[in-house]
């Protein structure tokens, strides 16, 4: 299981990252690798060209402001989890990280590496997608924000043209009563998960929930916002009824594949399960 | 292309192809042959080194990538004296019967101790579930690694 | 002799290489000229070679050859079985590469020679194999209708049916007052070792002589097989056992990689070797386990076991390896366990399928058995209102029936016998550690979202398969003695074990015996391995007569030398002394040895019970151990420390048997799981409460050391203990867990199907 031959580059600016990626047919970048290096093990992917985006500056940034939290592309889950103002400042982010990987890959693997290989069952796009974030992209074309309901397109395929590198993530700002529940269940603890659910909510002044979001992880192709969830959310109070009502509507809302390690009736259940879940953690917040 | 950085406190230079990996440059260049491949997908943890402090799995690094940085292996963790505190807890506990996995649960446990001298099982437990050991069971290597943490810890509360 | 160390918990002398990396595994070593072998395996599961064009390969700087069937003059050799070689299973067993047919994915086409790794594995890309598919057989029952054959000259799929027999059971089933008849499955997984296969080999063609190192298990037996095939004489090769990452069955039985790396060597007069990386461990490695009962059983209404009668159907995969036919055997053998049933009638069917062939993993057939039998005796309890702690009670074979006689097997001829033991000891142990009593109130409770279920099951390992195990002591030249052994290591902890057992019969201290050498073929005249629990038994048991003849040697040489009866000759660490305070240095004596060895056709049966405590998240299908504990009489645990190890080793592989690991295909015979991301083992968080207790109540009467294996004991009642415990826990929704491993869609369809019941 040695990596395919190709060139390696590791430049030192944006700028050159990218002509890089424009001047190769079959350039990648590879940032902390953890999701692109098993890939060349298994010779799924056999770019000619590795451009290594470790010497990028201000790429590492987590930025804290009112109008969100900023991840640079090159921020690793450990840097999350040392973080602990993010706790406070995006609570979903933090819990659903908590979800990732293991310690090794944890001190390596980035936010934008995440993004950009688009694992259906990943956190980092679960999260991106449902709390609306935009995925800020440089290319030869210059600079672009993708909403990350537009960035994933399939299982392991984005948005991205084959010159464009992750700069950041840009999660809106996190008002302080805000509830939220993040739930995921996986055959074992740091594996992908057989399915995740984040969800969050807004309380009118009568205590009703508005703004709800909510998008499950591991059910599809790509993460995806769980539609009838959210409508059965605003505008109710979130009692029991309401609970169960979200938790059969996001069930409906999915229409997970087979695979070897759960199949699609029991993944439908499991979202629905952990939806109730979720909910229920939200309201005791 | 060549690569510069330092392994164990020595300085290493090696001419290696882009596609070569950290563990197999570790294996094959430098023959510090302690650090095992178990896997090469990432999965198995036998292959962890720490790299700049930080544990990583060296079947998931390049060679190249490694430029300028400090690297210590197993080997770097041992001396010939004597066993350090955490190979004499390992080998009190029995926490390894083919040692296969052994390097990298050492790397990963040095590691995780210089940063957290003072965490709980649980948190060992959880850090050590990204290193695959087919033989013991672990329980032997948890209590291996909570005994083996009073040698990080200071007597003011911080790690040595 | 003293029992200094016997007895001991003494810390391991191999920890000191390996707890600084400087163990040497077969991928340690690399010699100059060396050439690196890649294979390239079939991705289809049947079919017929119909071309395979290696030009393009060829032309891949750095590619030195490649090796295809048509390179073996007079066709690729088979690999003949090494246990329960019957006649039978010849048509079925594996040549060392694919010549014209392909059964399963994963079968070596093509070896690749070059200068690395990297440039063989972009040389496999280039090699073009044209193959007319043939419909694949993906499992026994497909098998069974025999349209799909995977070899046409027998004109079945069944290789062979084993037949065991006790006493007359279709006369007790017609009387019977109550029987149940219940189908369980266990699921395809197996004895992945944490380092991979390799074997190195180098061919001097001057001397004629050729070494192959990453030899282990059984290097002996496995030289045997390469002499013959490779047309040399047993003398002129030399296995070497390197550093063994594991062995659990799986490990060191002779496989294509063991006849085709040699042979490439000596075709192109330079080392080679080759490195099994995880994606083909997990295709090409014996897997096992996959087992379909359709079991009966008797009994009276007192829950009194009258009898066991059906069949079982164990899927072979594509060929009938060394081992391949233990598994079968034993289930059906040891399918009545530690307990005492009058009348047993099981038919074992071995099917070949078009899967990666099968051969032992760490008890091998028990793991199995223990499943059907345990989970048959809780449902037995349920439908006669007895409790199930004194059904099991009620039925342990007693001490005062022992040597207990079990079932016989056809067409082997296998009888065998229990050899001591107090079964219902070991279980009462258990019962009390656990705390039983308490914990029994918990059945079924709903506490905070989560089903408790308890389960108790019991169980025996076999161990220390004859026929025999050879030892050489020696004095070296510093006056130090080296023990050379016939027995391997595959990373037990063998050098500490035997350097115990020597130091005590030679009343000596552990640091006098300088090295235990093992594995290699080199050091004693004969060996016989690691296996079947049988290193500590029987190659300790070996030393134990070695040392007497070494003993001997010393007193005849040293009377000569002090001029004395030998009788009045006697060793003292680094002397031997003669009356009169006289003594002369070991050194003296450099040089003398003397071998021994320990024969026995017997086996040893070492027992004990299984408790398990799980909650049941019944929407998630999950399931947490609060306790587990394993209790094992042991007969004699040279080494308490390690003997743990054993245990708790072996039980947390078991559990993963039980709930995570599993091989999977598709019904075309795809292979599903070629990663570790998709073969799933016990990690560090997944069975923290595990514990046991090891007593050695009972030393075996067969052995002068008492000893009975015990590598397996943790294993075996794994998958019967959770399966019980889970059943429990979820018994409000009359889940009846049938099939292993417990994955969470099994275990919340089982859930679903109760709660439609329920509402129905």
């Amino acid at each position: 299981m040695k990596l395919p031959p190709f060139d390696y580059a590791c430049p030192a600016t944006l700028a050159e990252a990218v002509a890089l990626l424009a001047s190769h047919g079959d350039a990648k970048p590879i940032a902390g690798g953890q999701s692109l290096m098993p890939m060349l093990a298994f010779r799924m992917a056999s770019p000619t060209l590795l451009v290594d985006l470790r010497k990028l500056p201000d790429l590492n940034r987590i930025s804290i402001a009112d109008d969100g939290v900023q991840l640079g592309a090159m921020v690793r889950w450990r840097d999350i989890e040392d973080d602990v103002r993010l706790r406070a400042a995006h609570p979903p982010l933090a819990a659903a990280i908590a979800h990732v990987a293991h310690y090794q890959i944890r001190n390596r693997g980035t936010v934008g590496g995440s993004l950009a290989h688009a694992d259906p069952a990943a956190e980092m796009p679960g999260v991106a997608l449902t709390c609306d974030a935009e995925i800020a992209v440089t290319g030869a074309a210059g600079r672009r924000v993708i909403p990350a309901r537009d960035f994933f397109l399939g299982p392991l395929t984005t948005a991205l043209a084959p010159d464009e590198i992750i700069v950041e993530v840009r999660l809106p700002a996190w008002p302080a009563r805000r509830r939220w529940g993040f739930q995921e269940f996986s055959r074992r603890r740091g594996d992908f998960a057989l399915a995740g659910v984040a969800l969050f909510y807004d309380e009118d002044a009568d205590g009703k929930a508005v703004n709800a979001h909510a998008g499950a992880i591991g059910v599809a192709d790509t993460p995806v916002r769980l539609t009838g969830v959210e409508q059965a959310l605003n505008g109710c109070a979130v009692n029991e009824a309401t609970i169960a009502a979200a938790a059969r509507a996001a069930s409906a809302d999915v229409d997970p594949p087979d695979d070897i390690h759960a199949n699609a009736a029991y993944r439908r259940a499991l979202v629905g399960t952990l939806t109730e879940r979720a909910l229920i953690a939200s309201a005791a917040i | 292309m060549s690569v510069q950085f330092t392994v164990n406190g020595k300085a290493a230079a090696v001419d290696v192809e882009a596609r070569m990996t950290l563990a197999d440059c570790l294996r094959q260049h430098l023959r510090l042959t302690g650090t095992h491949l178990g896997c090469e997908h990432g999965v198995c943890g036998a292959c962890t080194v720490i790299v700049d402090g930080a544990a990583m799995r060296s079947c998931l690094m390049l060679a190249v990538q490694a430029e300028g940085s400090e690297v210590v292996t197993v080997e770097g963790l041992s001396n010939d004296a004597e066993l350090t505190p955490l190979q004499t807890a390992f080998r009190k506990h029995h926490a390894l019967q083919c040692g296969f996995c052994t390097p990298g649960i050492i790397t990963t446990a040095h590691a995780l101790l210089s940063e957290e001298p003072y965490c709980d099982a649980d948190r060992i437990r959880e850090v050590l579930s990204g290193n695959l050991c087919r033989c013991t069971g672990y329980v032997s290597i948890i209590d291996a690694v909570l005994e083996a943490r009073e040698a990080y810890q200071n007597a003011d509360g911080g790690a040595r | 002799m003293k029992n200094t160390f016997i007895g001991s918990p003494v810390e391991r002398r191999e920890d000191l290489r390996f707890l600084r990396g400087r163990g040497t595994y077969v991928d340690d070593l690399a010699p100059e000229n060396l050439l690196h072998a890649v294979i390239l395996r079939s991705s289809v599961a049947h079919g017929r070679i119909t071309s395979i064009d290696a030009s393009a390969a060829l032309q891949v700087p750095g590619v030195h050859s490649v090796i295809t069937a048509k390179d073996m003059p007079g066709g690729p050799p088979i690999i003949p079985m090494r246990l329960q070689p019957l006649p039978e299973f010849k048509p079925f067993e594996q040549p060392v590469i694919a010549h014209t047919k392909l059964r399963y994915v994963g079968e070596p086409i093509a070896v690749v020679l070059a200068s690395s790794i990297a440039i063989g594995e972009d040389a496999l890309e280039k090699i073009a194999v044209e193959i007319e598919p043939i419909p694949a057989v993906a499992n026994w029952e497909v098998a069974a209708r025999n349209q799909s054959l995977l070899f046409e000259e027998p004109g079945t799929n069944r290789s062979l049916v084993f037949h065991a027999r006790k006493g007359d059971a279709d006369a007790v089933f017609r009387d019977a007052p109550y029987t149940r008849r219940e189908r369980l499955r266990t699921g395809r997984h197996y004895g992945l070792t944490m380092e991979p296969r390799g074997v190195m080999a180098e061919w001097d063609a001057g001397s004629g002589k050729l070494i192959v190192s990453g030899a282990a298990k059984v290097p002996f037996f496995n030289r045997r097989i390469l002499a013959k095939q490779i047309g040399l004489p047993e003398d002129a090769i030399e296995m070497v056992e390197n550093d063994v990452g594991g062995g659990y069955g799986a490990r060191g039985e002779f496989y294509s990689e063991d006849f085709l790396i040699p042979f490439a060597a000596r075709q192109v007069n330079r080392p080679v070797k080759w490195i099994e990386d995880r994606r083909e461990n997990l295709m090409a490695m014996n897997h096992a386990r996959e087992s379909e009962a359709d079991i009966e059983i008797a009994c009276a209404r007192d829950g009194t076991i009258l009898g066991l009668r059906g069949e079982v159907h164990t899927d072979m995969g594509a060929y009938m390896r060394t081992n391949g036919a233990v598994g079968a055997r034993n289930v059906a053998q040891f399918l009545a366990g530690p307990y005492r049933v009058p009348h047993v009638s099981i038919d074992s069917s071995l099917w070949m399928t078009n899967k990666t062939p099968v051969g032992t993993y760490r008890g091998p057939g028990r793991f199995e058995a223990n499943f059907f039998l345990e989970r048959l005796l809780d449902i037995v309890a349920d439908d006669l209102g007895v409790d199930r702690v004194d059904l099991r009670r009620r039925n342990l074979v007693s001490s005062s029936e022992m040597p207990y006689a079990i079932a016989s097997v056809q067409p082997t001829d296998a009888k065998d016998e229990y050899d001591s033991g107090d079964y219902r000891a070991a279980l009462e142990r258990c019962l009390t550690e656990f705390r039983w009593d308490d914990k029994a109130k918990l059945q079924g409770a709903l506490i905070d979202g989560r089903y408790h279920g308890l389960a108790v099951v019991c169980f025996i390992e076999g161990g220390a398969a004859g026929p025999k195990e050879t030892a050489r002591l020696a004095v070296n030249e510093d006056g130090t003695i080296s023990l050379y052994m016939g027995t391997s290591s595959v990373g037990q902890g063998v050098e500490t074990v035997f350097a115990q057992i020597a130091a005590d019969a030679l009343e000596i201290p552990m640091d006098r015996i300088r090295h235990v050498y093992h594995g290699s073929t080199t050091y004693v005249s004969d060996g016989y391995g690691a296996y079947h629990s049988r290193s500590t038994v029987m190659g300790g048991s070996a030393v134990l007569d070695a040392a007497a003849n070494f003993q001997a040697a010393i007193r005849d040489a040293g009377a000569k030398r002090l001029g004395c009866d030998p009788s009045a000759i006697g060793i003292a660490e680094d002397k031997f002394t003669g009356p009169g305070g006289n003594s002369l240095p070991l050194a003296e004596l450099a040089g003398l040895s003397a071998e021994g060895a320990f024969l026995n056709k017997r086996h040893t049966y070492s027992y004990g019970a299984h408790a398990a405590h799980v909650t049941v998240d019944a929407k998630l299908g999950q399931v947490q151990i609060v306790d587990y504990l394993v209790v094992q009489d042991v007969g004699r645990a040279v080494n308490p420390l390690m003997l743990r190890g054993q245990v708790i080793g072996s039980l947390v592989q078991g559990l993963g048997g039980a709930m995570l690991e599993h091989l999977q295909y598709d019904e075309q015979g795809q292979f599903l799981t070629g990663s570790l991301a998709d073969y799933l083992l016990p990690t560090a968080t997944d069975f923290p409460n595990v514990r046991c207790i090891v007593l050695e109540d009972h030393p075996s009467p067969i052995n002068p050391l008492g000893a009975k294996g015990a590598g397996e004991g943790g294993i075996i009642a794994a998958g019967g203990a959770m399966a019980n415990a889970v059943a429990n826990a979820l018994r409000s929704f009359g889940a009846q867990p049938r099939q292993l491993p417990l994955t969470p869609t099994y275990l919340w369809e089982l859930v679903q199907a109760g709660q439609r019941e329920a509402a129905e």
